[in-house]
């Protein structure tokens, strides 16, 4: 698999580490159901047919986190962009 | 050209051999005699040599089928001793001087084989006969069982000592990667080259041209080959161009990742210096053009295995090619137009052609299908070949119903081709049948492959240069190149048409669908009646197609074969799946140059050299090579090495060179905020100048890692990590730097190789350090007290750090350095420190040292345990939002049953502990319902005199003092242990401020 990094161009994923989905964000500080969030945070994920994202980082390039859209049925990589940044064309 | 009588099988002239070179070459110890050009099944054939196997199951003798990759039966062990390489097909064996080859799977000789006698009892070993058979009882399977059905199926042997041959991989990039160097592909690669696209071509023989090679056909008015060279030499005159021969393309991949073998030394004996035996090359294309032709499929007759029995357009390539007669006295059968060719090219070769049987009847045969007058002409079917260790006659049974008996010394057969497609389905692409093309051909193409030939069911020359040069420009117009159509040189309109047998067989004894696995069409009807009638199913339960040949000459017949014992359509029926690689990969392939010590790169700490001068015993941790112990002469043992050490750090001074462990800066104005949200325990009121110890935990609450942070400026820190989980901290670090929190001003750099640190520990560390840093510099209790960070210049102007931290629990520091200073500091120490008995101390020392402090290391921090279960409670908030702090405060882990840590001594001081030993009350069963934790860490102590542990048991807390029971099933010692307070050595820290 090959994953256009932002920042470095087209990689081979052994470049790569992946850490699973990025659909999830960590529920803010002090919020009142906080550990039934906290557990939907770490333990629950969806398991798409079809595209997903997911968190990745350059260990072997930039050292920078991104995120991949991915098809996980047929692997084919859609866009890409830097964490931090909201998806192109999305707002944050 | 025509045959010599009387001078074997080779014919006088033709074919692509240099007969101006004899090659000598030994097969099973006997010499002959062969030509540059040849292969090792092409020279034996020459030589009337058609029986050079026996099959695996049934010890049958078996001829040469094919004369390309797909060979079933025709494998031999190449090479003697280490270099031995077992199972290559003797039809892709470039012949060279000196070659020896040995027949596989018989015993004691290929002509005398006593397992042979399985033949007679071949009707009691049917299908699944292993799986029902040698059931019971269920021990006797790996001890008695299985080693002596191994011993009687094995194909070839490895060598067993290590391969002296080199390997290496290696990265290609490409525009347009061409898989096949036949028509189509040299038409594609010259396509897309002229266009200025950087194009590799690769080809699995030794030359280019493909069936081109194989046959006698015009382009342009002359001999075919003309074209070919001419086209290679246009190619490999562009600097964008690359051709590989040898080279198959054994796997695709995502992204347009090809995988491609190259065999590199195929043609010699040795392999020139430096020279790989084989290249891996992972090649990335934009787009791939798959020309990889087509495979003919052999027909289903009893006794179809017979040595001189082969595939009707490898008797054609041995002709034509070689020069070469597979007999003299042939039998060509057929369900296609293609193998009538093979029938006109031996009559003009002097052979005999005693008669060509076609399944179809007249009516249904295509314009190839044409004889000179006299051939015999039969529409009907063979039944039963004859012969013993070669074909003698074969029994033909007419479509009218009537028998004849034709007496051959060969068949030639052709169930049609069948398109070499796994390339195409590699990434879970389908197949379907074309019951037009009579092939499988895929659902649809990906977008960035296409297919140009035989591949595509296009089959006939001129069919295949068209759809090449369709294919090559079209491919590289997609790339955005100018690329103008090829003129293609005229050829001779050919379509053949290409028919598939219609029904599976004539017979159903020793009727062979896969030869190299020996499955036979009785085999496929049983597997019917037990109810496998899926594809995937009948290949598992027969293991037609599992074979190293993948079922290239037996996936198609199986199919027929199912279609028709269920009643269904090949349409009905989708084919096994495909999966990487095409044709067998050596593991050395794989492996390349990792191999041995350069299995994983070797991490040295820069001053490695000065504890391999001390003579230091080094031990592998994760990739570093760290000092273990340092032996000197009259120690007994490791023990004697590390108890030395232990007593010289409290008595004197040691140093341990601790420069693996992980560094990390943080920097910026939100520094401190960072750190508060990623530790466990308080940064903020960390004061500059200070260090502190630090947990951090996983965002699920369980503790992660931990070290020290030290605060070297307002907005500057230094982290330390555990060696082992340096890598994952500092990425864990970068997840929460550039995912959590990126609105957080703060920069991180991981600094582990650009700092050496060294221990220096016990009671003189701090005048063996004085000595070191430049005068006037005071380290001093108030100057430089307990958990002080600062900057020291040394003597010799390193601009160093120092930091007063203890793993030992005596007056100790470390001492950093950057590291291109490392080994002169390192050396400085022990000038210095010679005279106040300084030593050098490894892990054991270090190891035996943190137990008897009660520290936790990797053992305790296992992923499992918290912050309470270590006792380390006190290190972290109790309020915030650092990550993990919710996790961790969840009833689960916040249960006090959980097992805490405590210490551990045997009853009986002599007695020798044993990490991992359950824990369980005196009287209670040993089981694991009665299990109340374990010993995560133990050592000698040198200080005690006795063993030591720590480990976790259910409420310690309250239970100092009590005896358990140390439950050591692995090892079979128990020890009855008491549970004490930690640490064992200097509870109240009094030797830590010095």
């Amino acid at each position: 698999m090959r994953i256009p990094c932002p920042f470095c161009g087209l990689r081979g994923h052994e470049e790569f580490v992946v850490d699973g989905d990025a659909t999830v964000t960590r529920p803010a500080p002090g919020r009142p159901d906080a550990p039934t969030a906290a557990v939907r945070f770490v333990y629950l994920r969806d398991n798409p047919a079809g595209w997903h994202r997911e968190w990745w980082f350059h260990a072997f390039g930039c050292e920078r986190w991104i995120v991949v859209e991915r098809d996980t049925v047929t692997h084919a990589v859609g866009r890409v962009w830097s964490a931090g940044d909201p998806a192109p064309g999305e707002d944050r | 050209m025509s045959a010599r009588p009387g001078a074997g099988a080779r014919l006088a002239d033709g074919g692509l051999i240099d007969r101006t070179r004899t090659l000598r070459f030994r097969f099973d110890g006997r010499e002959y005699a062969g030509h540059p050009g040849d292969t090792l099944a092409s020279a034996l054939l020459a030589h009337g040599v058609h029986r050079v196997a026996r099959s695996f199951k049934y010890h049958r003798s078996r001829g040469i089928l094919s004369a390309g990759f797909e060979e079933p039966n025709a494998l031999v062990e190449l090479g003697e001793g280490d270099a031995r390489v077992p199972n290559t097909p003797a039809t892709t064996i470039e012949l060279f001087e000196g070659l020896d080859a040995q027949s596989q799977n018989r015993w004691p000789s290929l002509r005398f084989d006593l397992r042979a006698v399985n033949r007679l009892f071949s009707a009691l070993l049917p299908a699944g006969f292993y799986y029902k058979t040698f059931m019971w009882p269920a021990a006797f399977w790996e001890r008695v069982y299985e080693p002596a059905i191994r011993r009687a199926a094995g194909l070839g042997r490895a060598s067993g000592a290590p391969d002296p041959a080199t390997y290496e991989r290696s990265y290609g990039f490409c525009d347009v990667l061409v898989v096949g160097a036949g028509p189509a592909g040299l038409a594609a690669a010259l396509g897309a080259a002229r266009s200025g696209a950087r194009v590799w071509l690769v080809e699995a023989d030794c030359r280019a041209g493909g069936r081109l090679l194989a046959e006698r056909l015009a382009i342009g008015g002359e001999p075919a080959l003309r074209w070919v060279e001419a086209t290679v030499a246009e190619l490999e005159s562009m600097p964008t161009v690359r051709v590989l021969r040898r080279a198959t393309a054994v796997g695709r991949y995502d992204g347009g990742v090809y995988a491609i073998l190259e065999r590199v030394g195929a043609d010699r004996a040795q392999s020139a210096p430096f020279e790989p035996r084989e290249r891996l090359w992972h090649v990335v294309a934009r787009h791939g053009v798959l020309a990889s032709g087509a495979i003919e499929q052999p027909l289903v007759f009893e006794n179809n295995d017979l040595p001189g029995i082969l595939l009707a357009g490898a008797v054609r390539a041995y002709a034509n090619r070689y020069a070469v007669l597979a007999g003299r006295r042939v039998v060509v059968a057929t369900s296609c137009d293609d193998a009538w060719a093979t029938a006109r090219d031996l009559l003009r070769a002097g052979a005999s052609v005693e008669a060509i049987v076609d399944q179809r009847p007249a009516a249904a045969r295509g314009p190839g299908a044409w004889a000179p007058d006299g051939v015999p002409v039969e529409t009907g079917w063979l039944r039963r070949a004859r012969g013993r260790d070669r074909v003698r006659a074969v029994e033909i049974e007419a479509a009218s119903g009537r028998t004849r008996r034709v007496a051959c010394d060969a068949i030639a057969m052709s169930g049609g081709w069948a398109p070499q497609l796994q390339l195409a389905t590699h990434l879970g692409e389908r197949l379907r049948w074309d019951g037009a093309a009579q092939c499988f051909a895929p659902e649809s193409w990906p977008p960035d492959l296409s297919g140009a030939g035989a591949v595509c069911g296009e089959f006939g020359l001129a069919a295949a240069l068209a759809a090449g040069a369709r294919c090559g420009t079209g491919a590289a117009r997609a790339l955005g190149f100018r690329a103008t159509d090829l003129v293609l040189p005229a050829v001779e309109p050919d379509r053949p048409l290409q028919t598939v047998p219609s029904r599976a067989a004539r017979a159903v004894r020793a009727a062979f669908v896969d030869w190299q696995n020996d499955v036979t069409i009785a085999d496929v009807q049983l597997a019917v009646r037990e109810g496998f009638a899926a594809s995937e199913h009948l290949k598992r339960y027969t293991t037609l197609g599992m074979a190293t040949d993948q079922g290239k000459t037996s996936s198609l017949n199986g199919l027929i074969a199912l279609a028709e014992a269920t009643g269904r359509r090949l349409e009905e029926l989708g084919p096994t799946t495909h999966r990487p690689p095409v044709v067998p990969v050596t593991i050395g392939a794989l492996a390349g140059r990792h191999r041995g010590r350069h299995y994983r790169p070797t991490r040295l700490p820069p001053a490695h050299a000065v504890a391999a001068d001390l003579g230091a015993v080094f031990v592998e941790t994760g990739p570093w090579l760290r000092a273990q112990v340092f032996p000197r002469a009259g120690d007994r043992g490791w023990l004697d090495a590390m108890c030395r050490e232990v007593n010289t750090v409290r008595r004197a001074v040691g140093v341990c060179d601790v420069s693996t462990l992980g560094k990390v800066d943080v920097q910026g104005a939100d520094a401190p905020e960072f750190l508060e949200r990623v530790y466990a325990s308080r940064i903020a009121t960390l004061a500059i100048g200070r260090v502190r110890y630090a947990l951090m935990r996983r965002e699920d609450g369980f503790v992660m890692d931990d070290g020290t942070v030290a605060r070297l400026g307002e907005r500057h820190y230094l982290l330390s990590t555990t060696t082992a989980g340096a890598v994952d901290v500092y990425r864990h670090l970068q997840y929460c730097r550039q995912v959590l929190w990126p609105d957080l001003d703060v920069r991180l750099a991981s600094v582990t190789d650009q700092w050496a640190q060294f221990a220096v520990a016990g009671p003189r560390s701090r005048e063996l350090l004085g000595r070191l840093v430049e005068p006037g510099i005071d380290l001093a209790d108030p100057q430089f007290p307990l958990l002080a960070a600062g900057s020291v210049r040394l003597g010799d102007g390193t601009a160093a750090r120092l930091f007063r931290v203890s793993f030992c629990g005596e007056l100790a520091y470390e001492l950093a350095v950057p590291a291109r200073a490392a080994h002169r500091t390192l050396e400085r120490l022990f000038e210095a420190g010679a005279p106040l008995g300084v030593a050098p101390y490894g892990l054991e020392a270090l190891g035996a040292m943190r137990i008897e402090k009660g520290h936790v290391a990797g053992n305790e921090i296992n992923g499992q345990t918290t912050a309470a279960d270590l006792g380390l409670g006190r290190w972290t908030t109790k309020d915030g939002d650092s990550v993990g702090a919710v996790l961790a405060r969840r009833p689960g882990l916040a249960d006090p049953q959980r097992p805490r840590l405590a210490g551990f001594v045997p009853v009986d001081r002599a007695q020798r502990l044993g990490a991992g030993a359950h824990l369980i009350a005196l009287g209670a069963p040993r089981d694991a319902a009665h299990d109340e934790g374990y010993l995560s860490s133990v050592a000698y102590s040198p200080t005690l005199g006795h063993w030591i542990g720590l480990g976790f048991l259910r409420r310690a807390a309250e239970r100092v003092g009590e005896r358990v029971l140390a439950h050591d099933p692995l090892r079979g010692r128990d020890a009855l242990v008491e549970v004490v307070e930690t640490p064992f050595v200097d509870p109240r820290g009094e030797r830590l401020r010095g």
